[in-house]
C-alpha cells in the first residue's frame, strides 16, 4: 500500500536536492490530512449513494440538489453562512478540549444555557441601556455560564477522575432540563403562549446583519473565534502547554506544567465559545430563548470539529460545508420525497467513514519524510 | 376513589412501579455494555443502537404482527451495530471512544429516516405477567404488572455473573479484557474476541430498545429514548463491570427516572422539568463519588485501565 516517492532522485542527492528536501517534507506532511480527509469525504458520500440507491432514489439528483440548496445560488449561499456561525463556535467547544486529549460532547448544553443567560441578561438591560452594551453583556453572561459548564465537565476530569465524554452529556441533558425549566418558569413572557419563550428582544437590541449581505455578524464572531483559538493553541505558550499535556499528561506534569489549570482553562474557553453560539441565535435568529435554540448544532458541531482534525482553522471550511448540506436538507426533503433526517444519516456515515480513515495516517510513503530514507 | 384511599402511599408505589418498567432498558443495555467492556473495548454508540432498535422492533411489529419477531429482528439490528463498531475499532489508529459517538450519530439518522412511517401506527405489545393479582388495590395491580423482559433481565443478570467465572467463553472474555498480550499467548485472537463481544453487547442493548417500543412507553416517536444507552455506560462503571451491579444499579436508575411523572401524578407540577433531570443528576454524582484521579476504579479491566 505504500507509494514510492521519487526515489531516483534521492540516490544522486545534489545541492539542489538538499535545499528542496525541507520543502518537500513541510509539503509531504501538510498534504497528509487534506488528502485522506478529501478521500474520507469522498468514500463517505460513496457508502451513501449506495444508501440512497437501496432506498430507490437517485444519489445524482440528491447531490446536484444538496449543491443547489447549499451553495447554487447567492441566497442558498448566505443561507448555508447563517447556518455556519453556531457550527464554527460549537465546534471551537470539542476542537479545543481535544488538543488537550478530551473528547468533550456536550456543547448543546453550554449552548442552551447561553442562549437562556443571554435572554434573562437583556431583560433589565432593554429600553434603559444602549443596546451595544445590552449585547456585550448578553455575550458576557453567555459564555460565563457555558464557560462554568464545560469548565466543570474539565475540571471533574482532572481533579476527580470523571469521564468526561459522558459527564459532558450528562450535563447537557441537565442544562436542556434546566432550560427548559427556565423557559416556562420564571423567564416565561406570558404573551407567548403555544411555545414558551422569554420576552422578544426589540430589533435594535439584536444582532444586525452584515453589510450588504443576509448573514447576520455571528459569522464573523466564529470565524474570529476560530482564528483567536488558532493562534492561542498554535503560537502562545499556553497552547503549546496545553497540546504537550495533551499527548503525554505525565510528561507535562513532570516538565511542572500547570496541568489542571490548562484543563479547566480550556475547556472553561470552550464553552464559553458555545455559550455564545447559544446567545447568537438568540439575538441573531430567534429573537428570544425557546426550545428552538436546541437544534443540534452541538451534536453537528461534534463532527465538524472531528472533521477539522480540531484544527481551528480548518473548522472554518467544514463548518460552511456542513451548513450548507444542512440548509440543503429543506430542499432535499421537497424535491425526493425523503426524510428530513437524511441529512443526519449523511453526517452519521460521513462521521463513521472520517473516523475509519484515521488508520490510513502514516501508511503512506509520500506523506512521510521518514520513509522516504529507508531501503525497502 | 381507591386513589384517594392510598393516598400519598402512591409516590413510593408509583416509583416502585415505575422503577420496574423505566429500569429495564438500562438493565439490557448496561448488562451489553458490561460483556464489551469486559472484553476491553468501550461502545458509546449504544445510544443508537437503543434507538435504532426501538424503532426496527415497532416496524416489524406493525408490519408482521408479532412483537417477538420484533424483537429478533432489533437484535439482528443491533448485532450489525456492534459488528461495524467491533470491525472498525480493530484498525489502529482508530479511537473506539469517538467511533461509538459516530454510530451513534449513525443510528439515531437512520433510525429517524427507516422509522418516519411507523411514527402514527398502533403494534400489539409484549406480555405482561399480573403478579399483583391477589391485591384488590388497582395501583398496587398496576404496578407489579411485571413486563416478562424485566424477568428475563434479572436473570441474565445473575446468569452473566455465574459465566464470567464459570464457563471457558467467560475466561477467556475477560483474558483479552485484562490484556491483550497474555491472550494472544495463550491463543486467542483479541481482536475476534472483542468483535464478538461488541456485537452481542448490541444485540442486548438492542433488546432494552424493542423494550422502549413495545413494552413501555409502548409506541415508536424520535423521542422515545432520553440518554438512557450513555447513562446506562455510566451505570457500568458504577456496577464496577459487575452484572448483578448492573441489575441493582438499573433499579436505582429507574426510581431516579420515575420521580418526575410519580409526583406529577400525585399533582406535584413545580419544577416538573427538574425531576426530569434527577437521573442525570443521580449518574453525575455518583460518576464523582466512584471516580479517583489517581488510581483506575476498582473491578476496570485491564485493557481499559491501561490506556
Amino acid at each position: 500500500m505504500t507509494i514510492s516517492a521519487d526515489a531516483g532522485v534521492e540516490r544522486t542527492g545534489g545541492p539542489l536536492r538538499s535545499r528542496l528536501r525541507p520543502l518537500a517534507e513541510t509539503l509531504a506532511r501538510r498534504a497528509e490530512p487534506v488528502a485522506i480527509g478529501l478521500s474520507g469525504i469522498l468514500l463517505g458520500l460513496a457508502v451513501f449513494s449506495l444508501f440512497i440507491l437501496a432506498v430507490g432514489k437517485s444519489p445524482t439528483t440528491l447531490f446536484s440538489l444538496m449543491y443547489v440548496g447549499g451553495f447554487g445560488s447567492w441566497f442558498s449561499v448566505q443561507n448555508s453562512l447563517s447556518r455556519a456561525a453556531p457550527l464554527l463556535l460549537t465546534a471551537l467547544c470539542v476542537a479545543l478540549p481535544a488538543r488537550l486529549g478530551l473528547i468533550i460532547i456536550g456543547g448543546e448544553g453550554a449552548l442552551a444555557l447561553g442562549g437562556v443567560a443571554a435572554a434573562a441578561a437583556a431583560m433589565p438591560l432593554v429600553g434603559s441601556s444602549p443596546p451595544w452594551l445590552a449585547l456585550v453583556v448578553m455575550a458576557a453572561a453567555a459564555m460565563a455560564i457555558g464557560g462554568l459548564w464545560i469548565g466543570f465537565v474539565g475540571y471533574l476530569r482532572h481533579y476527580r477522575g470523571v469521564n468526561e465524554t459522558i459527564a459532558s452529556l450528562l450535563m447537557a441533558y441537565i442544562a436542556i432540563a434546566l432550560m427548559n425549566h427556565l423557559v416556562e418558569g420564571v423567564l416565561r413572557d406570558p404573551a407567548s403562549l403555544n411555545k414558551p419563550s422569554t420576552t422578544t428582544l426589540p430589533v435594535a437590541y439584536m444582532i444586525g446583519k452584515l453589510p450588504g449581505v443576509d448573514v447576520h455578524w455571528g459569522l464573523v464572531i466564529g470565524v474570529a473565534a476560530c482564528v483567536v483559538s488558532y493562534i492561542l493553541i498554535e503560537t502562545t505558550t499556553w497552547g503549546f502547554a496545553a497540546r504537550i499535556s495533551g499527548g503525554n499528561t505525565r510528561a507535562a506534569q513532570v516538565q511542572g506544567l500547570p496541568v489542571g489549570r490548562l484543563i479547566v482553562g480550556f475547556t472553561a474557553l470552550a464553552g464559553g465559545f458555545a455559550g455564545l453560539a447559544g446567545m447568537i441565535e438568540v439575538a441573531a435568529v430567534q429573537g428570544s430563548a425557546n426550545a428552538s435554540i436546541v437544534a443540534g448544532y452541538g451534536y453537528t458541531g461534534i463532527l465538524v470539529s472531528f472533521l477539522a482534525r480540531h484544527n481551528p482553522l480548518a473548522i472554518i471550511p467544514i463548518a460552511i460545508l456542513l451548513g450548507g448540506i444542512e440548509a440543503a436538507g429543506g430542499l432535499i426533503q421537497r424535491r425526493m420525497g425523503l426524510p428530513d433526517a437524511t441529512v443526519l444519516v449523511l453526517q452519521g456515515v460521513l462521521f463513521v467513514v472520517i473516523l475509519f480513515c484515521e488508520t490510513l495516517y502514516g501508511r503512506f510513503k509520500i506523506f512521510n519524510p521518514e520513509l522516504w530514507t529507508r531501503r525497502a | 376513589m381507591e386513589t384517594a384511599a392510598i393516598g400519598l402511599w402512591g409516590v413510593p408505589l408509583a416509583i416502585l412501579a415505575g422503577a420496574i418498567r423505566v429500569s429495564t432498558p438500562f438493565i439490557f443495555v448496561s448488562l451489553g455494555e458490561t460483556i464489551t467492556e469486559r472484553s476491553g473495548r468501550i461502545n458509546l454508540g449504544l445510544e443508537g443502537t437503543l434507538v435504532f432498535a426501538a424503532m426496527t422492533a415497532y416496524a416489524v411489529d406493525v408490519l408482521t404482527g408479532s412483537p417477538w419477531l420484533g424483537m429478533l429482528a432489533a437484535m439482528a439490528a443491533g448485532a450489525v451495530f456492534g459488528s461495524i463498531h467491533g470491525y472498525i475499532c480493530k484498525w489502529p489508529g482508530v479511537n473506539d471512544v469517538a467511533i461509538g459517538i459516530a454510530m451513534m450519530q449513525f443510528g439515531l439518522g437512520l433510525a429517524f429516516f427507516l422509522g418516519k412511517p411507523f411514527i402514527q401506527p398502533v403494534a400489539p405489545h409484549l406480555p405482561s405477567l399480573p403478579l399483583g393479582f391477589w391485591s384488590s388495590v388497582p395501583q398496587l395491580r398496576s404496578a407489579l404488572d411485571v413486563n416478562v423482559l424485566f424477568l428475563v433481565g434479572a436473570a441474565l443478570a445473575f446468569a452473566l455473573k455465574w459465566a464470567f467465572a464459570n464457563t471457558g467463553v467467560g475466561l477467556m472474555l475477560r483474558v483479552v479484557g485484562d490484556s491483550s498480550d497474555a491472550a494472544r499467548a495463550l491463543g486467542f485472537n483479541p481482536d475476534r474476541v472483542r468483535l464478538l463481544a461488541t456485537a452481542l453487547g448490541g444485540a442486548l442493548a438492542a433488546v432494552g430498545g424493542a423494550y422502549l417500543s413495545l413494552s413501555y412507553p409502548g409506541s415508536w416517536n424520535e423521542r422515545i429514548s432520553s440518554g438512557q444507552g450513555l447513562m446506562a455506560v455510566a451505570l457500568v462503571i458504577f456496577a464496577r463491570w459487575n452484572p448483578v451491579g448492573c441489575f441493582w444499579a438499573a433499579l436505582l436508575f429507574g426510581g431516579a427516572g420515575a420521580l418526575g411523572p410519580a409526583l406529577q401524578s400525585v399533582g406535584v407540577s413545580q419544577g416538573y422539568y427538574l425531576f426530569y433531570a434527577a437521573p442525570y443528576v443521580l449518574t453525575l454524582i455518583i460518576m464523582v463519588a466512584n471516580s479517583s484521579p489517581t488510581r483506575p476504579a476498582a473491578g476496570m479491566p485491564g485493557a481499559l485501565a491501561s490506556r
